[in-house]
């Protein structure tokens, strides 16, 4: 899933402060799931904005909807009766979905409501952490299923560096050292050998290096 | 092993003796005649002089020109390249500019992260890693070719050098870890400081075990403390150092003004005893900003005066 986090109050008012009619629009996908876009801080925000508006005794008229997806054309469309009430969109998608959003209402302000992370998992209630930076060519295969480019913080292939220590990155003791897992794991899976044979240059232009990327399916073009 | 390069470090180390190398610091600023200084109290006393590369990601005077200035003196420098800050394409530039300086050797390193450093913002590359940057000068050298194929009419004739850790964690995989590099093409190791002997020996053991002793030059690292407060520092502070709490007591056993000496004392006795572990080929003193100190350990390590090859 895309991970995303909300922005900081003050940001979203700042961003919104010389408009008079808002429209919260949450996401019910990814967002949803590390609660930072759904229905439910849809609501919040809008309150927490409403609240803030009445202090400061500026009048602003705050509406709420979240949709299925904003990376579908088809569930943004529902917003294209409703947006011309509104002089600018906050968008609780991640930041595929407040682009989306823009490009089919192009002449409407679409604001970002929440900083878009990483793609990652519910480690556990409340804990969500980056598993993949989607390199466009998956070498999991030969690192026990552990991301080396997403989770060792230089991006070795080659790991791990001098740095480890306890099983901890050398950037910072929170951090598992991706390596250290990577070992683990092929030792547990009995493939040690494939340590030891020197991984060459990757190749970066599936990557974001080779610019905006796009992935065709012909038969599904129809 | 053979020689393969016109690298002066290379030809003894090659010729069984005790390399020695050192390294100095290029300084925050643009005095190049930082870096000639600190080389004028080594010079005599080692084979080659590491110049360090933006080291614990602090912007300095970059390494290939302080190496160009101690080129020029007519000293041997070893051109430390960390995969950090630069692409593939800023690398294999810089070592096409090196080579054509004589600059003959390399040491091959990924960096400490750019989060150690004076710009924790800063985007960084690891387009390579030091594996693959090792792999990257040998292509260059020995095929005649750039990683994108294209052929070199000349060809940089480096000493491939690497570094290694000891003492990093996972333990168990620290052999494996070089015998990486040196299938990628090292043909000479740095290793991180050593103040755990036993630890070190261990590893050692295991080198030997697989006969990588042979294949590669192994170069024990040094920094001789300065005090308490820095052992305390390394032990603390600096990832995947390991400082044993009886050299922090050792130090705290004598007064204050008088923990450099014991410092130094420390340094040239692990020296002495390492010089007798079985596929250790010589030494690599890092004594960080204390660069006026190296002669007298060379010295009280017996390991003056250095050789003389052609
Ligand atoms: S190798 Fe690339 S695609 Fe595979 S998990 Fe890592 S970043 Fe994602
Ligand atoms: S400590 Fe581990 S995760 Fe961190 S940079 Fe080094 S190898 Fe990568």
């Amino acid at each position: 899933m895309i991970m995303a986090k909300a922005k900081p109050i003050e940001e979203i008012v700042d961003e919104i402060k010389d408009f008079k009619r808002i429209l919260i629009a949450g996401c019910n996908g990814c967002v949803t799931v590390c609660e930072a876009g759904g229905m439910k801080e849809v609501e919040v925000l809008a309150s927490a904005l409403r609240m803030y508006f009445k202090k400061t005794g500026q009048d602003m008229e705050i509406g709420e909807i979240s949709l299925t997806r904003q990376c579908d054309k088809e569930y943004i469309k529902e917003l294209r009766d409703g947006i011309g009430k509104y002089d600018a969109v906050v968008s609780l998608a991640c930041g595929a979905g407040v682009q989306f959003l823009a490009e089919m209402y192009e002449t409407k302000p679409i604001l970002p409501g929440v900083d878009t992370c990483f793609i990652g998992v519910t480690e556990e209630p409340g804990v969500w952490t980056e598993r993949c930076a989607a390199c466009g060519e998956c070498m999991l295969a030969s690192t026990g299923g552990i991301c080396p480019i997403a989770r060792c913080s230089k991006r070795m292939a080659n790991g791990p560096c001098g740095g480890s220590s306890d099983g901890k990155c050398e950037v910072n003791k929170e951090i598992a050292c991706g390596w250290q897992l990577i070992y683990d794991r092929l030792k547990v899976l009995g493939q040690l050998d494939r340590f030891e044979k020197p991984v060459s240059p990757k190749n970066w232009k599936t990557s974001r290096d080779g610019g905006p990327r796009k992935i065709i399916r012909e038969v599904s073009r129809q | 092993m053979s020689t393969t390069t016109p690298s002066k470090l290379q030809k003894i180390l090659a010729a069984g003796h005790f390399g020695v190398t050192t390294e100095c610091g290029p300084p925050r600023s643009c005095d190049g005649g930082v870096v000639e200084e600190k080389a004028k109290h080594v010079a005599g006393h080692v084979d080659a002089i590491n110049v360090t590369d933006n080291q614990t990601a602090v912007v300095r005077m970059c390494s290939l020109a302080s190496c160009i200035r101690l080129r020029i003196m007519g000293l041997e420098p070893v051109l430390q390249m960390v995969t950090r800050d630069r692409n593939r394409i800023g690398l294999q530039s810089d070592l096409l500019g090196a080579a054509s300086f004589g600059i003959n050797n390399v040491l091959c390193l990924t960096g400490d992260h750019q989060s150690f450093g004076d710009h924790p913002e800063a985007a960084n590359v690891f387009d390579l890693d030091s594996t693959q940057l090792i792999q990257t000068v040998k292509l260059m050298r020995d095929d005649a070719k750039l990683l994108s194929g294209a052929e070199l009419k000349t060809c940089p004739q480096m000493f491939i050098g690497a570094a290694e850790n000891p003492f990093a964690d996972p333990f168990d995989v620290r052999v494996s870890r070089l015998a990486k590099k040196v299938a990628a093409g090292a043909q000479f190791i740095q290793t991180q400081c050593i103040y755990n002997l036993d630890k070190f020996k261990k590893w050692m053991q295991g080198i030997v075990d697989r006969g990588l002793h042979e294949k590669v030059h192994i170069l024990a690292g040094f920094t001789p403390m300065k005090g308490v407060g820095m052992a305390k520092y390394m032990k603390n502070r600096v990832p995947g150092m390991d400082v044993p709490d009886d050299i922090i007591k050792r130090l705290q056993g004598v007064p204050k003004e008088k923990q450099p000496d014991e410092g130094i004392n420390i340094c040239i006795e692990h020296i002495q005893e390492l010089k007798e572990v079985k596929g250790v080929a010589g030494f690599h003193i890092m004594a960080i900003e204390w660069e006026e100190k190296v002669p007298e350990i060379v010295e009280r390590a017996g390991l003056y005066p250095r050789p003389k090859v052609d």
